[in-house]
């Protein structure tokens, strides 16, 4: 359904279009505090309000999706980076020690309760942005390992890699060269699902305060701040929440219509 | 598979069963042995040695000292982590650092909380999404599917943690129904229920989003077999078809989604506690943190993976109990 990959693409592209406006132009300053401004509602001068601390919500939001996207976008690269890579050796030396071993360690990861180790990890290391980076990152390499793998391994039985073989080229040429272009659609797909959990993940670490810390603006610590005042102003909590329902919903509308569009036959196994 | 103790017949798939639970089992050792060992890793992470970190920056040289040396920190790491594991092997998990009490106790007080909570959640996950699953199934293709699949859609992108602050605003600061926050204790067993209410639904509903659009697709493709059509032919119902063929056989994915889920549903109740106050394992976790008390972080983080990753085992193995070719 196209439906979905347009209104994806929209919802998605709001929190895009708000980050990188963010970096030259936001409504009002977010480290300008001004008490006697706290807690208004939406209003002709701020669109979305004020908070706790009188700063503009719109201008919050905006930078919020800076910290948001990349946080999840680079989660996303780490888990591709060593995932992919991973994927495609198993998948060359498929049936062997290599292929059992990784897929072994796969399986480990994916036993783990993800969010208690993230926790874990943001807790030693302690809180901030790039440590959630690589807690989240971490449990993005299994899922591309996986689905690397399970790409590759029809395409390894395809008459035109005998060929390439026959031809003297190498497992890892051929790999690079026939393998990868080939399951590119699939990891888009995944990469799009990729994103949009580590983006709520992101903001659940942020909100028990294990992210972004102050000033850097996220969209999870927001909420932990309307925590105790959303019962008197609740434009604080149903802000900056629906920018993450939107933004998740948005690449998971994308993700829904690209795989479609890249691919009819593809199925998504599991949401 | 052939190897001389394959017998042909009814006895294969006794033998299939055996192999398999065995190498499941080696599995399940493999599993927490490495979760141990990486929670035991992440702990040693932590910057200057845990003494220190533990005691803070104004801790005294000798306090340090003597907690150094409470916690053996002067031994090898190797020798540590036996010594921690034997412990946790004979139900010691080791003293709390701020409570002074043993944390096995600590976890199984909290446990009275958290578990109940993680079931309610689970329950009611089933209850929302198989009407909505078998719904959308039965009228695939059509606006109600269209329009179920959507809601599902936007139920799997809430952050349910903002959906529990959303829950509170209606139920409990406009309507004044249920409890904002607290547990009043077993002791109160009604209070205590409605306590749990919000937390429970707040929990469940993005995982009953993901569990109907599963048992949707997975009601689809079963309708599109052979036998379908026969039972169809024979003259039964749609509705017939759907309940007592196409569902019996739909199941398998399901219940690989709800074994999972419960991992979800205990890891996603560490934030909802704190949403919620509750004195579960999660916001105990949390407190841990803050006061830097790793004996009870490490403690509760490994119950909470242990036993993950044996629902893990038993939904395996359940499986394998049901389907045969499973157990290849």
């Amino acid at each position: 359904m196209r439906w979905s990959l347009i209104l994806g693409g929209v919802l998605a592209g709001l929190a895009l279009v708000a980050a990188a406006l963010s970096f030259v132009w936001t409504p009002g300053d977010v480290l300008q505090i001004s008490v006697a401004e706290k807690l208004q509602p939406p209003s002709d001068q701020h669109w979305l309000g004020t908070d706790q601390l009188g700063r503009d919500m719109l201008s919050m939001i905006m930078m919020g999706a800076r910290t948001s996207i990349a946080v999840a976008l680079v989660a996303v690269g780490i888990g591709m980076g060593f995932g992919v890579p991973l994927g495609l050796i198993a998948a060359a030396r498929r049936g062997g020690w290599l292929d059992e071993a990784i897929m072994r360690g796969n399986d480990l990861i994916f036993a783990f309760p993800s969010l208690v180790i993230a926790i874990l990890i943001t807790a030693a290391l302690g809180p901030s942005a790039v440590n959630a980076i690589i807690a989240i990152g971490i449990f993005n390499i299994p899922v591309f390992a996986r689905v690397t793998r399970g790409g590759a391994l029809p395409i390894w039985t395809l008459d035109y890699i005998r060929a390439a073989q026959v031809a003297g080229k190498g497992a890892g040429r051929i790999s690079l060269q026939h393998v990868l272009p080939n399951i590119a659609n699939l990891l888009i797909v995944q990469g799009t699902i990729q994103f949009s959990l580590g983006i709520l993940a992101e903001a659940g670490l942020s909100y028990v305060g294990l992210g972004a810390q102050p000033p850097t603006p996220s969209w999870g610590r927001m909420l932990a701040e309307a925590q105790t005042m959303f019962a008197i102003a609740p434009h604080v909590a149903i802000v900056p929440g629906l920018a993450i329902v939107i933004t998740v919903l948005g690449l998971n509308l994308l993700g829904d219509g690209l795989r479609d569009a890249l691919d009819p036959r593809l199925r998504r196994s599991v949401p | 598979m052939h190897d001389r103790f394959t017998v042909p017949a009814d006895g294969t798939s006794l033998l299939d069963m055996r192999r398999y639970v065995i190498h499941r089992l080696t599995a399940l050792g493999l599993s927490l042995a490495v979760a141990s060992l990486v929670i035991f890793a992440v702990v040693e992470l932590v910057p200057g040695d845990p003494a220190s970190y533990m005691l803070g920056t104004g801790a005294q040289p000798d306090t340090v000292a003597a907690l150094r040396e409470q916690l053996g920190l002067d031994r090898p790491w190797p020798m540590r982590y036996a010594g921690w594991i034997g412990g946790v092997l004979t139900g010691d998990l080791g003293y709390s650092f701020t409570y002074k009490t043993p944390v096995a106790g600590m976890i199984l007080d909290r446990m009275q909380v958290s578990l109940p909570l993680a079931l309610m959640a689970l329950v009611l996950a089933v209850v929302i999404a198989f009407p909505i699953g078998l719904y959308a199934a039965a009228r695939r293709g059509r606006v109600g599917d269209t329009l179920a699949m959507g809601v599902t859609q936007i139920g799997i992108s809430l952050p349910n943690f903002w959906f529990a602050m959303l829950l509170v605003l209606v139920f409990a600061v406009n309507l004044q129904l249920l409890p904002a926050g607290g547990f009043p204790g077993w002791g109160h067993p009604l209070a205590a229920l409605r306590a749990l209410i919000l937390p429970a639904v707040a929990l469940a509903l993005p995982q009953a989003a993901i569990l109907a659009r599963v048992l949707r697709s997975s009601l689809v493709e079963t309708l599109g077999q052979d036998y379908i059509r026969t039972a169809r032919a024979k003259g039964l119902s749609a509705a017939q078809v759907l309940t007592r063929h196409a569902l019996r056989n739909a199941l398998i994915p399901v219940l690989t989604i709800l074994g999972m889920q419960f991992s979800f549903l205990l890891a996603g109740a560490i934030i909802i506690e704190n949403v919620f106050y509750l004195p579960g394992l999660g916001r105990m976790i949390f407190q841990a943190i803050t006061q830097r008390d790793l004996i009870v972080v490490q403690g509760a983080v490994l119950v909470l993976v242990a036993a993950v990753i044996l629902v893990t085992f038993l939904v395996d193995l359940g499986y394998a109990l049901i389907d045969p070719r499973l157990r290849k």
